[in-house]
């Protein structure tokens, strides 16, 4: 379990706008994701309980071992707060073989010992025919498991991986992603994994904090927020939705309806508790759960008849791009059914409609 | 008149001598400098850079009033020794070592700044002490630019003149390097024993900066 309460200022310097981080959270057992875009602090927040930044204030607890501690002045060197980094490049010493760089983790221990620790370390990561290599000649899985097991063999209280995916290919990141569970599985400890990508927030988080600004402005689970997203800002930081400006016309909560207003177009919604009609909302609407149907002169009631633009049909789905930055996802095998057709029908189930207020 | 090699056999040895006291003094003192906090490192800074940029003169003026027969130091150094410092070729390391100290404490500086922090804060989540971190990560590292310091260190101190002949003296076969032996050449009218070796001391000079480039990597590895 670790606890963090901190506060960091940094004043504007001749190329960098003030920046202040100010969060508190908290992070059990499995993985807590802290997301946000870059500069939003969540690095900072990282390298806080690792103790290569020093708060202002507050407090960092891990598993009741006070790591830092802004009111009697405890800051726990790196060395001492058995925090284990992995590294966006991985940091794997490119001077040492990667059986060196293990054995630095574990340089604590006695010789015989260590040896056969780093062993076991290289067979669990199925890096046994590589220890002798030097990071440049290992492949980026290598790089990755190398990383992972260094830090692990240090013996640490809590995980700390800082965007290990970016810059991976996608059969890296599955990758990744698989090794990530089985250390959750086999090395149950908790984990921060700072990232900006939602997908990978979704494939692994089971908390997540949103980071904008130096605050968290939502917590929960990562299914919460891409369903409940907090503010306009937090669902366009996630950057999955289409956000169409609206305006509520009816609201029947007899018959769990409403009647929405977007630019030229009435649509059908479900009732939604605690708003007004006559005011202005703003709608969030998965592309992957647009309707997509052709159409002939006038669009059909409850439907947009908007001009499309752009397609990119992938081998099982096809990406429609609608006038005003509207986007669809549909089966390419529905796509092909209508490709010919010039005009048409967008239609939004009403259970796909989420309601952020303006 | 043949031409007497001693000097260039005597500087060759006492810049060696030199950049290895000045790198095992300055090594240290650059790793304070990139790593350190602590108040006085500006002043530290600036006294280190001080020979690079004072007169000769003055510096050796400094080093006789430290060192000579009249100083506590200097008495330390006969009591232990057995005999006075200045005017020996020892002197000459020490005047070797002012020169070329700075110049090696700024370039390693540069060189262990240069580093990838991502590796050292690596080593310190591992648990590694500081003095860990630093032998067996940042200099490693740094190993070719730290060289290249070495080598340009090198190269300075077999060029001193005016401290050389302040603290040591221009005494032929004893403490004349090769510096000194230029001048006394050319002022003797010993055109030929110049020529031969102001080529050489060139000749030298110029390999040990080709060295140093060579040394000096566009990026450090990783």
């Amino acid at each position: 379990m670790i606890s963090a309460r901190l506060r960091k200022a940094f004043p504007a310097g001749p190329d960098s706008r003030a920046f202040a981080l100010d969060v508190q959270f908290e992070a059990g057992a499995g993985v807590t994701v802290l997301f946000g875009p870059s500069g939003s602090g969540k690095t900072l927040t990282l390298d806080c309980i690792a103790g290569f930044e020093r708060p202002d204030e507050g407090r960092i607890l891990l598993n009741d071992a006070i790591l830092f501690d802004g009111a009697t002045r405890v800051h726990l060197q790196p060395q001492a707060r058995r925090c284990g980094y992995v590294f966006q490049n991985y940091a794997l010493f490119p001077h040492m073989t990667l059986r060196e760089n293990l054995e630095f983790a574990a340089a604590t221990l006695k010789n015989l010992e260590r040896r056969k620790r780093v062993s076991e370390m290289l067979e669990r990561f199925q890096l046994h025919e590589v220890g002798g290599r030097r990071p440049h000649e290992l492949s980026g899985g290598q790089k990755q498991r190398g990383s992972i097991a260094r830090a692990l063999l240090a013996s640490p209280r809590v995980l700390l991986l800082d965007e290990p995916a970016q810059g991976l290919d996608a059969v890296l990141r599955q990758e990744l992603y698989a090794i990530l569970r089985e250390v959750q599985h086999d090395f149950p400890m908790p984990a921060l994994l700072v990232t900006h990508d939602l997908e990978e927030a979704l494939e692994l988080g089971d908390q997540m904090h949103v980071f904008r600004q130096g605050r968290i402005v939502q917590s929960g689970t990562p299914q919460g927020v891409m369903d409940a997203p907090g503010s306009v800002e937090i669902a366009r930081q996630m950057g999955i939705y289409n956000l169409l400006a609206a305006e509520i016309l009816a609201l029947d909560p007899g018959r769990n309806t409403s009647l929405l207003r977007v630019g030229d177009w009435e649509i059908p919604g479900v009732y939604y508790p605690g708003h007004l009609k006559g005011s202005h909302v703003t709608l969030c609407v998965v592309p992957g759960q647009v309707r997509v149907r052709p159409r002939d002169g006038r669009a059909p009631a409850g439907t947009m008849g908007l001009e499309l633009l752009h397609v990119v049909a992938g081998p099982d789905r096809a990406r429609l791009l609608f006038a005003g930055d509207f986007r669809a996802e549909i089966a390419r095998a529905d796509w092909e059914g209508m490709a010919r057709a010039e005009e048409f029908a967008v239609e939004i189930p009403p259970a796909a409609l989420r309601l952020i207020k303006s | 008149m043949p031409i007497d090699w001693f000097p260039l056999w005597l500087s060759l040895r006492v810049a060696l001598l030199a950049t290895a006291i000045a790198a095992a003094v300055g090594i240290p003192v650059a790793y304070l400098l990139a790593n350190r906090e602590f108040r006085g490192r500006d002043i530290l800074d600036a006294a280190v850079t001080l020979p690079l940029v004072l007169p000769p003169t003055v510096v050796g003026y400094y080093l006789l009033v430290v060192l000579g027969r009249e100083s506590w130091l200097g008495h330390v150094y006969e009591w232990v020794f057995g005999g006075p410092l200045v005017f020996t070729w020892q002197a000459a390391v020490v005047a070797a070592v002012l020169h070329a100290a700075p110049l090696l404490v700024k370039s390693t500086r540069a060189a262990l700044e240069s580093v990838d922090h991502a590796y050292e804060r690596a080593a310190r989540t591992l648990g590694a002490p500081e003095w860990k971190v630093f032998l067996r990560v940042t200099l490693p590292l740094a190993r070719r630019p730290v060289l290249a310091a070495a080598a340009l260190a090198f190269a300075r101190s077999l060029g001193d003149f005016g401290v050389t002949i302040m603290v040591a003296g221009n005494i032929p076969g004893r403490t004349q390097t090769v510096a000194v032996a230029i001048y006394d050449a050319v002022e003797g009218g010993n055109g030929d024993a110049a020529r031969w070796m102001v080529l050489v001391v060139s000749g030298v000079s110029l390999a040990l900066l080709t060295l140093a480039n060579r040394l000096t990597p566009r990026r450090i590895p990783g």
